[in-house]
């Protein structure tokens, strides 16, 4: 019930939020209209002709329909993008999994409807034009069969031009997560806001529509003559012999229609792209959430409710948000965090409050450790492995683990996948047999470790010690050799002759013989080659994406970060304006918690394949601030431990 | 107002081996901290400058000749439009000629455009090198030997920049002094630890940013340029200043030719510009102490105070020149501030309303003059001495009791570049009273001075001097926060070396509480 009324209350609120982006992208569509106009009937010799011309249309009553038709396409925009708008962003950890987001059902329904919206942006976009653009059928008299309607396919060309590019826009959104909403470090106003990210919206807008159009191209001069022929036949539209049809070289090259397709494609990404400018702006703004209600029947929008609650997700994001601006900047709302409740003399609020940052800090931590565990087993995935033995997060095996992934230079995210694909692909859930358990070496299990450690151990400095052998003894291929000879359990079972691998050979043999592995590893060469080569597809489709992981581990961590500002800026102002100590009770849970994470971040870190430094951003409307989180965190949480300690000094001890 | 510089005492005559400090009130009982190790030397002959001029690698080769076209794709690759435009309006003889005439026009054009644009501005003429040199808070630049210090907020540990483009790292309890070098660290113009780090040094360099993360427990003494982050921005070079957040990861970065004001989230790597109209560049940031405000001077008679909470700014036109200095006191409820051209220091008082924009926050309407330091003689035991001048910098010590006021002097006239020390006083009302000089060797002038934040018996300024020499001059004082019992929290303490009494209680500047 409460909770009912609270998720009630949030919705509306990002309701109201939308319903204003919304209104303001539609009165901003009527210049974008205008300018669309006059550029689109740009003539340059005839500069008063093109005014009273774009003067003329602007005022007609057909460019009032075309308008209302544009402003009902702007206001869907803005309803999907309520609809599909997220503040955790989904990373798809490989091809396959991506591939799975845009074939979902859900994102189907997106591309569909915009597709159509683009169809009629670009019918709005034909109409304005006007000339040869206008309409999709024309008179023609073509040889003895007197007058007939015959079809424009300059129309075609721009209807098509305006699906393809609402189609892409959906599928980019996909991929760059277009629908992650995320939220700045620096507070500015709205419109300063607006004001500053219009320069490059619209340049994002002219880029992408180049892009657009050329794809656009390449598929019209290949496949065109389908749509056209299917447009002919049930529009019962004959073809215009006498006119060469557009999907050759000479009749694509045309100046003006590039000109204009273009010029069509940018205002209907420009308006799109307003639209979800203006939505994500409206939506982050600051809200500030009363600390505590004089009023039993508000007390769910307070800020203590609002942080523990979940759902709508972005409600969680704002309060955090409003708790650490308000830790930073405003001594009065501070002085109510750190009040006693009037009957009782319980910090609640304090209480609640850091009770949820720590939960949430404590839960990355968690998290952090988990994957930690699961990488650092010798790069393989804890669930392939049986699952029977967990390893316990002891200092001694941390160090064991470390000292492995030394002796690889490789990530070892790059490994992990073969054995995953062999396992799903060739040995499948019902072909492994008994038979083939034994020889799929499960580094991390107790049972064989001992003996292929001392196996990979000593050959790893051989391969790189000589010189003839490096091709193939990379660190890499070794790490995969016994993984995938075993997999390919048919020729196993042909009668290759075992070599006796992960059962038998003692140590003390592969010490004696590192040359018969050698040998065998090379004779096999040519057959793992032969296997990758094969399923390149599969490969290409599981492997990891690089960093995925990582990025996915920390795609919420905008909440960590604001825990852990708000954190460290209330302990740091209660060294003077907390009147009852009610923060030092704390104080020990939160450093030790703030340690424990600094620690999991830190090896982390360390993990290979975690690039220490942030990427360079490409410049498009995909908001990728979601991959840098991760820096974020770190900075901010040795900032936190810095502040602490440099406030409470030598208190602390 | 009367000229505050006649109230001082006279600086002592005589040249010592290190820099004297004037202070009248200092007990020589007072523990005095003198780190003898961080006082450095770095004399100009051992720094060989970069010799990075195109035209002397140019000259290392021979004369080659390329196609029209290979030049100019390397000119418009390395200047632009313009450089394309004048490649072809010079080799007329192998374009046709209405390609080169129009070319020429063009150029024509675009010179006759940007002298209109530089009329208005007129420091965008300067070359890189030189408008760094004219909006350092160095005093010459371009011929100092430290061209950069800072000390660490929170160790005793500070970075030295050097003309030879290096910085170094001195640290009393370390035996390693780490030297930093990258391709891109040219003409420092400023560099300041980050607040609450270990680690972190932001570096003004020519034409971009760079953030040092040098681990102080690492024993190497060439950190590769691989701890380093480069930050750059098109249109952002020369930086001239960088300001951290005091309680933050946000970083401010200003270039006189570039009209936006740069917040650079360092952590990822990103960079929100702020424009603003007018001013055409910014010069100077300082941000104040309790991160609520950050001053933002320009080439033009204007700078802007922004308010960090909204990032809204107010503007203070109507200058006489360009603001050159600025510095904030501790609590930033106060900002005092030099023009140029101008002998006086003008004070504005903020109250705090963090959130309110700052046009309705009821902040100041004018700024008040607190302290006028035109030349003036006074009488020394050796003769007469002028002093005064215009001001190159301001420097408030972290406790707000003491403001140092560098002044430029003139050689030619007889007036030495000399630092001024002022007692000040912020609360209950704000007020000014003269301490004394800050003299070095015989020849020396004072180029740059920083207050040290981590000392501990009072405050301690750091000057580099002209002959490449660093030395701390310490005045130690009670401060009003913790007083000494019997005094009263009183700042005027009993004088121990027998001066005249009255220099120090004839208050300068009081404020009027009204």
């Amino acid at each position: 019930m409460f909770s009912l009324k609270n998720t009630q209350w949030g919705s509306l609120v990002i309701c109201w939020r939308a319903v204003a982006s919304m209104a303001w992208s539609v009165l901003l569509l009527l210049p974008t209209t205008a300018l669309f106009v006059l550029l689109s009937r740009f003539s340059l010799f005839h500069p008063i002709l093109w005014m009273s011309e774009c003067l003329s249309l602007l005022t007609s009553a057909s460019a009032i329909f075309s308008f209302i038709l544009l402003c009902g396409v702007v206001l869907m925009v803005g309803f999907f993008n309520l609809e599909y708008y997220t503040v955790v962003p989904s990373i798809a950890c490989s091809k396959i999994a991506l591939l799975g987001q845009v074939l979902h059902p859900r994102q189907f329904v997106h591309s569909l409807v915009h597709c159509i919206m683009g169809v009629v942006v670009a019918w709005c976009c034909a109409f304005t034009i006007g000339g040869r653009y206008r309409s999709l059928g024309h008179p023609c008299t073509q040889d003895e069969s007197g007058p007939e309607m015959c079809l424009n396919e300059y129309h075609l060309v721009l209807l098509l031009a305006g699906a393809f590019i609402g189609y892409s826009h959906s599928l980019v959104g996909v991929v760059y997560n277009m629908n992650y909403v995320s939220f700045h470090t620096m507070q500015q106003y709205k419109y300063l806001r607006f004001k500053g990210a219009l320069p490059l919206v619209v340049k994002a807008s002219a880029v992408q529509a180049l892009y657009c159009l050329r794809s656009f191209l390449l598929l019209y001069f290949f496949m065109g003559y389908a749509p056209r022929a299917w447009i002919c036949k049930t529009l019962d539209l004959s073809i215009n012999s006498s006119i060469h049809s557009l999907d050759s070289v000479s009749s694509l090259l045309d100046l003006s229609l590039l000109y204009h397709l273009w010029i069509s494609g940018t205002f209907l990404l420009l308006t799109w792209y307003i639209t979800v400018l203006l939505f994500r702006i409206f939506v982050t703004e600051v809200y500030s959430f009363p600390v505590q209600s004089t009023f039993t029947e508000d007390a769910h929008q307070c800020l203590p409710k609002v942080i523990t609650g979940t759902q709508p997700m972005i409600l969680k994001f704002l309060a955090l948000q409003d708790l650490a601006l308000l830790s930073q900047h405003s001594p009065s709302r501070r002085l109510e965090v750190f009040s006693l409740s009037q009957p009782g003399g319980h910090p609640h609020i304090w209480t609640a409050l850091s009770k949820e940052c720590l939960s949430l800090l404590s839960d990355l931590t968690e998290r952090l450790v988990a994957h930690h565990d699961t990488v650092a087993t010798n790069g393989r995935a804890k669930s392939q492995s049986t699952g029977s033995n967990k390893r316990s997060t002891t200092s001694s095996e941390v160090t064991s683990v470390g000292m492995e992934d030394m002796k690889t230079p490789r990530p070892s995210a790059l490994i992990r996948t073969p054995g995953s694909v062999f396992l799903r692909s060739s040995v499948g859930a019902g072909l492994r047999t008994p038979l083939t358990t034994p020889f799929t070496p499960d580094l991390d299990s107790p049972f064989s470790s001992p003996a292929l450690r001392r196996l990979t151990g000593p050959l790893e400095p051989q391969g790189a010690l000589s010189p003839g052998f490096s091709s193939i003894q990379s660190p890499h291929v070794m790490r995969r050799g016994p993984k995938l000879w075993s997999a390919s359990t048919d020729s196993q079972l042909n009668g290759s002759p075992p070599p006796s691998p992960g059962p038998a050979p003692s140590p003390s043999q592969a010490q004696l013989k590192p040359s018969f592995l050698v040998t065998f590893l090379q004779n096999r060469k040519d057959q793992v080659k032969n296997f990758l080569a094969k399923r390149m597809l599969i490969m290409y489709l599981f492997n990891k994406l690089p960093e995925a992981s990582s990025q996915a581990l920390f795609a919420d961590s905008q909440v960590h970060i604001w825990a852990l500002q708000g954190l460290s800026h209330l302990v740091a102002a209660s060294f003077s304006e907390d009147q009852y100590g009610i923060v030092q009770t704390t104080l020990p849970t939160i450093l030790s918690t703030l340690l424990l994470l600094q620690e999991a971040v830190d090896r982390h870190f360390k993990l290979p394949h975690t690039s220490s430094k942030p990427g360079h951003c490409s410049c498009s409307m995909g908001d990728d601030s979601y991959k840098t989180l991760r820096f974020a965190l770190r900075s901010t949480l040795k900032t936190a431990v810095y502040r602490i300690t440099a406030t409470f000094g030598g208190h602390l001890q | 107002m009367m000229c505050s510089l006649a109230l001082f005492p006279p600086p002592l005559s005589g040249d010592g081996e290190t820099s004297q400090y004037n202070e009248s009130n200092t007990d020589p009982s007072v523990w005095f901290e003198d780190s003898p190790a961080l006082n450095l030397y770095f004399p100009r002959e051992s720094l060989k400058p970069h010799s990075r001029q195109e035209s002397s690698s140019k000259s290392a080769f021979r004369d080659h000749c390329e196609t029209l076209y290979t030049r100019s794709a390397g000119a418009w690759r390395d200047a632009g439009l313009s450089g394309l435009l004048n490649e072809i309006a010079n080799s007329s003889a192998e374009v046709p000629k209405w390609l080169g005439v129009s070319s020429s026009c063009v150029l024509a054009l675009l010179r006759w455009v940007s002298s209109f644009h530089s009329s208005l501005f007129p420091h965008l003429t300067l070359s890189s090198e030189e408008m760094t040199a004219e909006f350092s808070q160095v005093l010459d630049w371009s011929d100092c030997a430290v061209r950069g210090f800072a000390w660490h907020p929170h160790t005793q540990k500070c970075a030295v920049a050097l003309s030879d483009d290096s910085i170094k790292i001195y640290n009393p309890k370390s035996a390693t002094t780490p030297t930093l070098k990258h391709r891109l660290q040219r003409s420092v113009a400023a560099l300041q630890w980050k607040p609450l780090c270990a680690s972190a040094l932001a570096v003004a360099c020519h034409n971009c940013l760079l953030v040092w993360h040098v681990d102080p427990t690492s024993l190497s003494t060439r950190p590769s340029s691989g701890c380093a982050q480069v930050l750059s921005h098109p249109g952002h070079s020369p930086v001239t200043s960088v300001a951290w957040s005091p309680n933050g990861p946000l970083l401010v970065s200003a270039s006189p030719r570039d009209t936006a004001l740069l917040v650079w989230d360092v952590a990822v790597e990103s960079c929100v510009p702020l424009h603003r109209v007018g001013g055409g560049g910014v010069t100077y940031l300082s941000w104040s102490p309790d991160g609520s405000r950050v001053l933002a001077a320009t080439p033009s008679s204007l700078f802007r105070v922004w308010e960090t909470r909204m990032w809204t700014c107010e503007r203070w036109p109507s200058l006489k020149g360009r603001c050159q200095s600025g510095c904030w006191s501790p609590d930033g409820s106060r900002l005092l501030f030099t023009v140029q051209g101008e002998t006086v220091i003008y004070a504005l008082t903020f109250t705090d309303n963090p959130g309110v924009p700052l046009m309705m926050s009821g902040g100041p309407k004018a700024a008040t003059v607190v302290a006028d330091l035109s030349e003036t003689t006074l009488n020394t035991p050796d003769g007469d001495i002028m002093v005064g001048g215009e001001i190159q910098s301001l420097a408030w010590d972290p406790r707000g009791e003491r403001l140092a006021v560098h002044v430029k002097g003139d050689a030619g006239a007889g007036r030495p570049a000399m630092i001024a020390v002022f007692k000040t006083q912020i609360s209950p009302a704000f007020k000014l009273l003269p301490c004394g000089f800050v003299q070095g060797e015989a020849g020396t002038e004072p180029r740059l001075m920083q207050f040290n934040p981590n000392y501990q018996h009072g405050a301690q300024l750091t000057v580099c001097w002209s002959n490449g020499k660093i030395t701390h001059v310490p005045f130690c004082f009670m401060s009003a926060g913790n007083p000494q019992p019997g005094l009263g929290g009183s700042p005027s303490f009993p004088l121990t070396q027998g001066r005249p009494a009255d220099y120090n209680n004839q208050t300068l500047y009081t404020e009027l509480i009204s």
